[in-house]
């Protein structure tokens, strides 16, 4: 070190040395304006309530985007991941602003809140900038809320009271028979409330009890006496994320026998109260336990990529990127109103279940099966994620895929 | 939800509903009870206000979720706090420690940030998805009392609890441990003039109400969901706890404790969605008559 002399030779060599490592590290933006990659948005949440599924749902896109990748790409470019957390609607917009201003991601993928999802929504309308959400349930997203840039991976809630339904009418828990409902008490709930409310009235169910939930609610203690007094045939859950874990452990606590069945589930949910807690009959979108050919190799592959066996939220997205995948290659571009285009086209996907799946083109809902679930008979689990029981596809086949959809006339939904 | 006003012979139907909703709430008050003891005595006695109480909770779950995997949930019950105290203990000796004589709002911050990086540690090493924990075998079932329904699960923890309340008393009261302990509180300076070394105390009284977070959250484990949020899910409800108590207050916390179990059950028995906001509209209530809290002792140092 040579003190107190100004520039040295030493000195510019160091000085120069460094520029040159800090400019290979600087502006990212500009190295990647290259274009040989595609840039794909992820945005979902990955704290809070429903970070559980957030995680899984971020281990299924990234399997996804590797095996694409893996293959060669798409339109000989490879797909570059952009993952955040979504974190709350506010967020969730500014996030999908900045990734599609700034870092050029031709679609943005996730989502599990509906709050979140109707935000990003509006950002991708406005950019004109394909959302493929995988998690967002609210009947209204696909009602009021649509937009033409939205696509909808997730099943509505009135899909889900329909799968859940199905099951409930062949146990003869439906007609005649009073209905409890605990309820969540925010939007999400609310939609699901109304929904399974329209279900009840249609099929001569006496829904006239239901007690609201706050979401911060832990202990369910109070509830749990309200419903032993009610003594009602079922007791209907419209609750979200972890309070379904906490509700169905306490409700085991008490012993009530009272038969338990809810239009929101998510497999995660059933995981955490424990083969012991779990009860009742739920519907379901996607199961790990399904056995079409292309569903036992998703789960194979993801079981030996991530240790554990994907939940139905890493299908989503994991669907979501592959759909996306397919769609660029068949319609030779990554424009967002091209893809649009072809997503809406009626064209057919492989949904890793029975049979194929196709966007509805006035809703832009994917219509597939789905199924009811319940607790599998202990000597038959295989280990601790196999303790779900799977029922058969509804609809059934030869059935129309719409028939278990919201139809035309009861939707307020108008794409521009 | 009844449409009509109750009528008197209604209002007499409900009285035995009403009355099951207020004998759940005291036993229920166990909950509340334990998440707030050790929080209530880390700032009573330490000057900190332990946001970080919520994660330790949290810790007491998981080691618990471990532990029981080996030792079964006796062993998870008594280890679980053993192990969290002792990580409280390493924390009190280089992190708090600092902070006792400063302004409580640097004690407040680390806690704060503390409090964050254990959440997200711990959804680091164990995944962000709920892990399952059963009530333990033995202690399954129901008590039966009239048309009254009692989990014996429940009633276990409400003796957990009072057992816990005792034997802190009786520390606090009948030692000169507890002597030495409450001298610190008021006055750190005389304490020191009398050659007494606080230093030993606080380690100890951190690590006894941290010891009493973890097995708060040993034992709410096998009827809440384990997850990496479930210390921010329990934190505010044990503000509201000590702050209605009154802080310095032993028994203070044991009656807000109940208050708070009562009337959020009276709460989800008249309006339910207003459950939780009911707890808050009482600690309101309490801060406007007494700002000190029902029970709130000055404390010289903060005066």
């Amino acid at each position: 070190m040579i003190y107190g002399k100004g520039l040295t030779r030493r000195a510019i060599l160091k000085g120069s040395a460094g520029a040159a490592a800090l400019a290979t590290l600087g502006a990212p933006a500009i190295v990647g304006a290259q274009s040989d990659v595609i840039r794909v948005g992820h945005l979902t949440p990955r704290t809070g309530f429903l970070g559980p599924l957030g995680e899984y749902a971020v281990m299924g896109v990234t399997l996804a985007t590797e095996e694409i990748n893996a293959a060669g790409g798409v339109l000989g470019r490879k797909i570059e991941l952009l993952a955040e957390d979504s974190v709350n609607p506010s967020t969730a917009s500014t996030k999908a602003d900045r990734m599609i201003g700034r870092d050029r991601v031709i679609a943005i993928l996730g989502e599990i809140s509906s709050a979140s999802g109707l935000a990003i929504s509006q950002v991708a309308s406005r950019e004109k900038v394909p959302f493929i959400q995988t998690g967002c349930n609210s009947d209204e997203l696909r009602g009021k809320a649509c937009n033409r840039y939205m696509f909808h991976i997730e099943g509505a809630n009135t899909m889900y009271i329909n799968a859940v339904g199905d099951s409930l009418k062949r146990e003869d828990l439906v007609k005649d028979k009073k209905w409890f409902g605990l309820t969540a008490d925010y939007a999400y709930g609310h939609d699901l409330l109304q929904v399974s409310r329209r279900y009840a009235e249609r099929n001569g169910a006496d829904f006239s009890q239901n007690e609201l939930v706050p979401t911060d609610s832990t202990d369910f203690s109070p509830f749990i006496l309200k419903i032993r007094r009610a003594r009602p045939d079922v007791v209907v859950s419209n609750l979200a994320g972890n309070q379904i874990t906490n509700f169905i452990k306490q409700y085991k606590e008490y012993g009530l026998d009272f038969p338990l069945a809810g239009g929101g589930f998510d497999t995660a949910a059933a995981w955490g109260a424990g083969p012991e807690a779990f009860a009742g009959i739920w519907p379901a979108i996607w199961h790990h336990t399904l056995d079409t050919p292309s569903a036992k190799a998703f789960t194979a592959a993801f079981t030996k990529r991530w240790g554990k066996p994907p939940e139905n939220q890493a299908w989503g997205d994991y669907l979501g990127m592959k759909i996306l995948a397919h769609a660029i290659a068949e319609s030779k571009s990554t424009e967002g109103d091209a893809l649009v285009q072809h997503l809406e086209s009626g064209a057919k996907f492989d949904v890793l279940k029975g049979r194929e799946g196709y966007f509805r083109s006035w809703d832009h809902q994917l219509m597939n099966e789905m199924y009811s679930i319940r607790p599998k008979p202990r000597d038959k689990q295989a280990d601790q994620w196999d303790m779900l029981l799977l029922g058969d596809p509804v609809p059934g086949p030869g059935e129309d895929l719409e028939s278990i959809a919201t139809s035309r006339s009861e939707s307020a939904c108008t794409l521009g | 939800m009844r449409t009509s006003p109750p009528r008197e012979d209604q209002a007499l139907e409900e009285l035995p509903f009403v009355l099951e909703q207020v004998v759940n709430g005291v036993v229920v008050s166990a909950y509340y009870l334990l998440i707030a003891l050790g929080l209530s005595l880390i700032f009573s006695l330490g000057g900190i206000v332990n946001l970080a109480h919520g994660a330790f909770y949290a810790l007491g779950a998981y080691f618990a979720v471990e532990i029981e995997r080996y030792l079964g949930f006796g062993g998870a019950l008594i280890l679980s706090p053993i192990l969290v105290a002792g990580i409280g203990i390493a924390l009190e000796r280089t992190m708090f420690r600092r902070f006792y004589r400063s302004d409580p709002i640097l004690g407040l911050l680390l806690t704060f940030g503390l409090a964050m990086v254990i959440e997200q540690t711990i959804r680091i090493v164990w995944g962000a998805a709920p892990l399952p924990f059963q009530i333990p075998d033995f202690i399954r079932g129901q008590l039966f009392v009239g048309d009254m329904i009692f989990p014996y699960y429940r009633l276990a923890m409400l003796a957990v609890a009072a057992l816990a309340v005792a034997g802190t008393w009786v520390l606090l009261n009948k030692t000169s441990f507890g002597r030495v302990v409450k001298a610190g509180v008021q006055n750190p300076d005389m304490v020191a003039v009398l050659g007494i070394s606080l230093a030993p105390i606080m380690t100890a009284v951190v690590a006894l109400g941290i010891g009493l977070a973890a097995l708060a959250g040993v034992l709410l484990a096998p009827i809440s969901g384990v997850h990496p949020a479930m210390g921010a899910e329990i934190i505010t409800a044990a503000f509201v706890v000590v702050v209605i108590g009154g802080l310095g207050s032993f028994w203070g916390v044991v009656i807000a404790a109940v208050l708070v179990g009562v009337v959020r059950g009276l709460a989800i028995h008249f309006v339910p969605a207003a459950a939780e906001a009911s707890i808050y509209l009482l600690m309101l209530l309490v801060l406007l008559l007494r700002p000190r809290g029902l029970f709130g002792e000055r404390i010289m140092r903060f005066e």
